[in-house]
């Protein structure tokens, strides 16, 4: 492939299983092949449950594919580590017995084996960066959830990572939180220029955030489209709103099928939400 | 009317507020001062033999003689030594066992063999064969605490270990920690509710476990301990000395307790991991 020079991912054939306290159970995601390219915002979209983020835990080496390859950096992906920096939709993902900062000084002190010193300046410059050094010296359990959010993607920025790695990182905060950090999110992709993989089920925020989105179908999870999404940043584009109907269309009309459904549906769909649909 | 009707209303309001005001420690300390004023008087009117029941002010005398005198406190030391080298040894093998149970799983068969076989053992029934084995010594008594003190802080610990969510373990795998890492810096701090609460269990059981040994060495134990003071008290029927014997007992109890609150104060409900209470 001639992108492969500029990838930083590469997903073959990868087949992974589901697997809960160390039982193997289905297979949920089947035959994935795509590459990431350095630098890109590349985002995963799809129905609950259908595999995102057992693919996203492939790439930052939680799990081990049945088979197929995930290679980051031209190299197999074996186990987790700091060069892929996890940001969880998890409130609980700061260490609660370090305040702000020393959790960030922490996780450099261990993975770059700077001095104490160094490790301060460097964890401030990210604090700041993400807008979060008033609540350096507070204790996690003393911060709102956006907060704590902004402080954990502090932690993930300073470790200076190849790719960030990002859950649903947004997925438990109120609207309003949730909008401005999208934003932020944007502006520190501008500064930092680091590949962001971040998993969402929101289309807003796959649109919106997203050089590419890939579309996901469940059961098995399979590509069921990538989507270019790079030409719709500004909210109120008619672009923006050609792809977010776009990706509407490929998400929800597999939730119709042409035989009628066994159980009613119950709760209200929403127009960009597919929380509620399962 | 009226006025009648919302009067005592009004009254038990300002009542309750103030009981509001008083320190805790201030009921507490009329609560007991209560108590010590029955005894007195039950020993000032109740005809009671001295040779069975002390007063109040001669348990205090005597309390403050043999303070001055050293015995008491040369007993204390040897009791909190006994305390806390046991305690010491508890803690290590208890965290260890709980490691090795967390992270093999030959580990954890054992543990919980271990731990249903001996944790049933009061620790005095231990004492004999751990006499037979030290002797009349201190080391007869450290074992019997060390005994003591494993089961509950493994057990503790473990159920801490188990119960770290799955988001904080992924953090620890993607900083890469070592094992070492790992447990030091994030499945202890993460489990100390739990290793604080097993921790509370194993100096209760030792405490008792301490004075009780030293009650059964008896005389023979020539190296002393609150116990040891109390039995010998009795021995040479000074009911004063067994009652200022029982007092530090009770206050020491009461200090590592507060002790333990001030660790939690410090650390778990600092960073929010147990509520204030």
């Amino acid at each position: 492939m001639e992108e492969s020079a500029s990838s930083i991912v590469q997903l073959s054939h990868v087949y992974l299983d589901y697997i809960q306290d160390n039982q193997p159970g289905a297979t949920v995601v089947e035959d994935i092949s795509l590459s990431i390219k350095r630098g890109e915002k590349f985002v995963i979209i799809g129905p609950s449950g259908c595999g995102k983020t057992t693919l996203i835990k492939a790439i930052g080496g939680f799990l081990k594919p049945r088979r197929g390859e995930v290679l980051v950096n031209h190299q197999l992906v074996r186990q987790p580590g700091p060069d892929r920096a996890f940001v969880f939709q998890d409130f609980e993902q700061l260490f609660a017995w370090r305040t702000v900062l020393e959790n960030v000084v922490y996780a450099l002190r261990v993975t770059k084996h700077l001095s104490r010193r160094e490790a301060v300046a460097k964890a401030r410059f990210y604090l700041e960066l993400v807008e979060v050094a008033a609540a350096a010296d507070k204790y996690p359990h003393m911060l709102s959830g956006g907060m704590k959010q902004r402080a954990a993607l502090a932690r993930a920025l300073a470790l200076e990572p190849d790719i960030l790695l990002m859950d649903e990182p947004f997925g438990a905060l109120d609207a309003i939180t949730r909008n401005q950090l999208q934003l932020e999110l944007n502006e520190i992709w501008k500064r930092t220029g680091v590949t962001i993989v971040l998993v969402t089920h929101s289309i807003e925020e796959a649109v919106f955030l997203g050089h590419r989105v890939l579309v996901m179908s469940s059961s098995p999870a399979q590509i069921r489209e990538i989507v270019e999404t790079s030409q719709a940043e500004d909210l109120d584009s008619p672009a923006f709103a050609d792809l977010t109907k776009h990706l509407h269309s490929l998400l929800i009309r597999h939730k119709t099928p042409l035989n009628p459904p066994a159980e009613p549906i119950t709760g209200e769909i929403k127009a960009l939400e597919l929380s509620t649909v399962e | 009317m009226s006025l009648g009707l919302s009067e005592p209303v009004v009254q038990s309001q300002a009542s309750a507020s103030k009981v509001r005001t008083v320190p805790k420690w201030l009921i507490y300390v009329l609560i007991g001062a209560g108590f010590i004023l029955l005894w007195q008087l039950y020993i000032s009117f109740g005809n009671v033999s001295p040779l069975l029941l002390a007063s109040p002010l001669a348990t205090a005398q005597q309390l403050f003689t043999d303070l001055r005198n050293g015995q008491l406190p040369g007993a204390t030391e040897v009791s909190l030594q006994n305390l806390a080298i046991g305690l010491g040894f508890g803690i290590l093998i208890g965290l260890i066992l709980a490691s090795l149970s967390t992270f093999s799983r030959p580990g954890r068969y054992l543990l919980t063999v271990l731990t249903a076989v001996f944790s049933p053992l009061p620790g005095i029934a231990i004492l004999p064969l751990a006499m037979l084995w030290f002797g009349l010594s201190p080391s007869a008594i450290i074992a019997v605490v060390v005994f003591g003190a494993i089961w509950p802080i493994s057990a503790n610990t473990e159920t801490g270990f188990r119960t770290i969510g799955a988001t904080t373990r992924m953090v620890a795998l993607n900083l890469g920690l070592s094992r070492i890492q790992t447990i030091r810096d994030v499945f202890l701090p993460a489990a100390l509710p739990h290793i604080i609460s097993g921790l509370r269990l194993a100096w209760a059981f030792g405490w008792r476990t301490v004075v009780g040994a030293e009650i059964v060495f008896g005389v023979a134990g020539s190296s002393g301990g609150l116990g040891w003071y109390i039995n010998n008290a009795s021995y040479f029927l000074n009911p004063p000395a067994i009652f200022a014997g029982l007092v530090v007992i009770s206050a020491l109890g009461v200090l590592l307790d507060t002790l333990f609150q001030w660790i939690e104060r410090q650390t778990i409900v600092k960073w929010g991991m147990k509520q204030a209470h």
